[in-house]
């Protein structure tokens, strides 16, 4: 009896005590210095850990190990370990890093140093600087092919997306897309890549192989002014079916269909919606909601917003962590 | 438990009621336009009005909701309140009808007890009001404002109780109106203050930014809570204050209307002087 009852503490302690045994999202928060993980399983944020200055952009490494952040304002990647939430150590990233893209091979980190218009290439490994590449005024959005050939940075003033050969780390085309381009996509065939602008109020479709515009989408919410429409991040699912892009300030999540580029719905989240993250089997969308503070959580064979979680105050960047 | 008087059988009591509401039932088919209107004016509401408030970047997050809604969804338990409020009111014209036109007289000296009576013909009138806000319903969700589909299923028995509330309001106002002409003034002094002062267009907080006081008139109207209660039944949530406070306040009503209409004590007594 009191064996049984050993054990359930046991049991108890075991799945109660560590931080995480469940999915989570990982949310910076661009003024609170902070990061918030929400469990997927509960939707409540379970872990808030202090980070460097300003954090825009996270993601974690391909073995989920480590995450990075973009601690902006201390012109630093923080690599941090995800189960403890210990600071590990900082990576050179140049100054004022926005958003950063990690490289297939899990080692090279493209940065955007909005600052200084260069994109600086960090190996992860040796902790060292490999290459920093002039791109066009304000360098924000990163992406990089599946295939790991080609990466690719969009400046905010230039209105450019500058195609980085993976190779040679220099530059090999420039084409132009409306104003303020904010974050760039690969599609997961790697035949496409979408560039959102965010005065400009649309998407710039390309033809990868010849790097020219194939289409341009537009978005049209109803009973907001088209000025309040932003086009900021999008992610696309695996299954190549939707792209569900945020509209900034018009405080809405746009479904667009990947193959028709026809917009399908409009779903309503929190104020100034930047960014979002896919669960692990794609059927969540958690999108940070800057000015209210919040994640918003999506049902995506619904296409209904399903609830909306406080975290931090201005929330920019999300992560998705499968269970350790 | 059943009603149960000595020489009268269940079955008369049935036959009473169904009597009752048969004739509700029939004045209301006859009034198309009473329908018409109980339908366009929450659609106005809800397609010119909504639209006019710039609702699109979403309300705040307040409960029953997880997150954010747009001002159409906000206001459509508001709108059904309104229906059945309208409905209450017209029924209890009705009533200063039958009293005008002789026919309650023949009613009232029915065999059957007063409150059967009343309670009946408030069961009539809530009937009818529910029917009006299952086709409001359908009109919103032909405007693309629709909700979860038990939702629809789970305000049914909200709809009774807040039917029969607002109901019995209009019953113990109908006790001390003389004249049709009176309505004007119950659609001034109650109709208006009780819409515009609850929960139905705006929610507490947004209340509280105006006025502390105009805050508290929301949660003490009646009203208010019947259109919580509705409103957490269609997010399939229950209000269980508001639930309270809507079946006291019906308790309430229907106990001043069948003083108001005794003809030993009430207004009757007064009439007929």
């Amino acid at each position: 009896m009191l064996g049984n009852i050993t054990k359930t503490v046991q049991l108890a302690a075991v799945l109660f005590a560590g931080p995480a045994f469940a999915d989570e999202i990982w949310v910076s928060n661009e003024k609170d210095d902070t990061v918030s993980v929400i469990d997927i399983e509960t939707m409540t944020v379970s872990r808030t850990i202090e980070v460097g200055e300003r954090p825009r952009g996270i993601t974690f490494s391909k073995d989920h190990k480590v995450v990075y952040v973009c601690a902006s304002d201390s012109d630093a990647v923080q690599v941090i370990d995800p189960q403890t939430g210990e600071i590990l150590h900082d990576l050179p990233s140049g100054e004022d890093p926005e958003q950063f893209v990690l490289h297939p091979d899990n080692r090279r980190l493209y940065i955007a140093n909005e600052d200084d218009a260069i994109t600086t290439v960090v190996d992860t490994q040796t902790r060292r600087v490999i290459e920093q590449i002039d791109v066009g005024v304000e360098p924000e959005g990163m992406a990089v092919s599946p295939d790991g050939k080609i990466a690719i940075t969009t400046s905010e003033t230039t209105n450019m997306a500058h195609w980085i050969d993976t190779q040679t780390e220099k530059l090999f085309a420039n084409t132009l897309v409306d104003q303020r381009p904010r974050h760039a996509e690969f599609t997961h065939d790697g035949s496409e890549l979408w560039v959102s602008a965010e005065i400009g109020g649309t998407i710039t479709v390309f033809d990868v192989a010849t790097q020219s515009e194939k289409t341009k989408i537009g978005f049209e919410v109803k009973g907001v002014h088209p000025d309040r429409v932003q086009p900021v991040g999008f992610e696309m699912t695996k299954d190549g079916r939707y792209v569900f892009v945020a509209l900034g300030p018009s405080n809405h999540i746009a479904v667009v269909d990947q193959k028709t580029y026809e917009v399908i719905d409009y779903l309503l989240v929190g104020r100034r919606v930047w960014h979002m993250a896919f669960n692990g089997d794609e059927s969540l969308l958690f999108t940070t909601n800057g000015v209210s503070g919040d994640v918003t959580v999506i049902d995506v064979a619904k296409m209904e917003p399903v609830k909306t979680i406080k975290v931090g105050r201005f929330p920019w960047g999300a992560a998705f962590r499968p269970t350790p | 438990m059943t009603p149960q008087r000595a020489g009268i059988s269940f079955r008369e009591f049935a036959i009473c009621m169904m009597a009752i509401v048969n004739r509700e039932a029939l004045r209301f088919v006859g009034q198309r336009s009473r329908f018409l209107s109980s339908l366009v004016r929450p659609m106005v509401w809800l397609i010119v009005f909504a639209a006019g408030f710039r609702a699109a970047l979403g309300l705040s997050i307040q409960e029953p909701y997880d997150t954010y809604i747009t001002y159409e969804t906000y206001i459509v338990p508001g709108l059904i309140g309104m229906v059945q409020l309208f409905n209450g009111m017209q029924s209890s014209l009705g009533l200063v009808y039958d009293r005008e036109m002789g026919s309650m007289r023949l009613l009232l000296t029915s065999p059957m007890p007063r409150w059967w009576l009343l309670f009946s013909k408030l069961l009539a009138g809530t009937a009818i009001s529910i029917v009006q806000v299952y086709a409001f319903l359908a009109l919103a969700a032909l405007f693309d404002i629709r909700f979860s589909p038990l939702g629809y299923l789970a305000i049914l028995p909200v709809l009774v109780l807040s039917g029969l509330m607002l109901g019995a309001l209009g019953l113990m106002l109908s006790s001390t109106i003389d004249q049709l002409e009176n309505f004007a003034g119950i659609m001034n002094f109650v109709i208006f203050p009780m819409f515009f002062l609850s929960t139905a267009l705006y929610p507490l907080w947004k209340m509280a930014e105006a006025s502390p006081i105009l805050r508290d008139i929301c949660a003490l109207n009646p009203f208010s809570h019947a259109v919580e209660a509705i409103r957490f039944a269609l997010h399939l949530d229950i209000n269980w204050a508001s639930l309270g406070w809507t079946g006291m306040a019906f308790a309430v009503f229907f106990a001043i209307s069948l003083i108001g209409y005794d003809p030993a004590k009430g207004s009757m007594v007064r009439k007929a002087r």
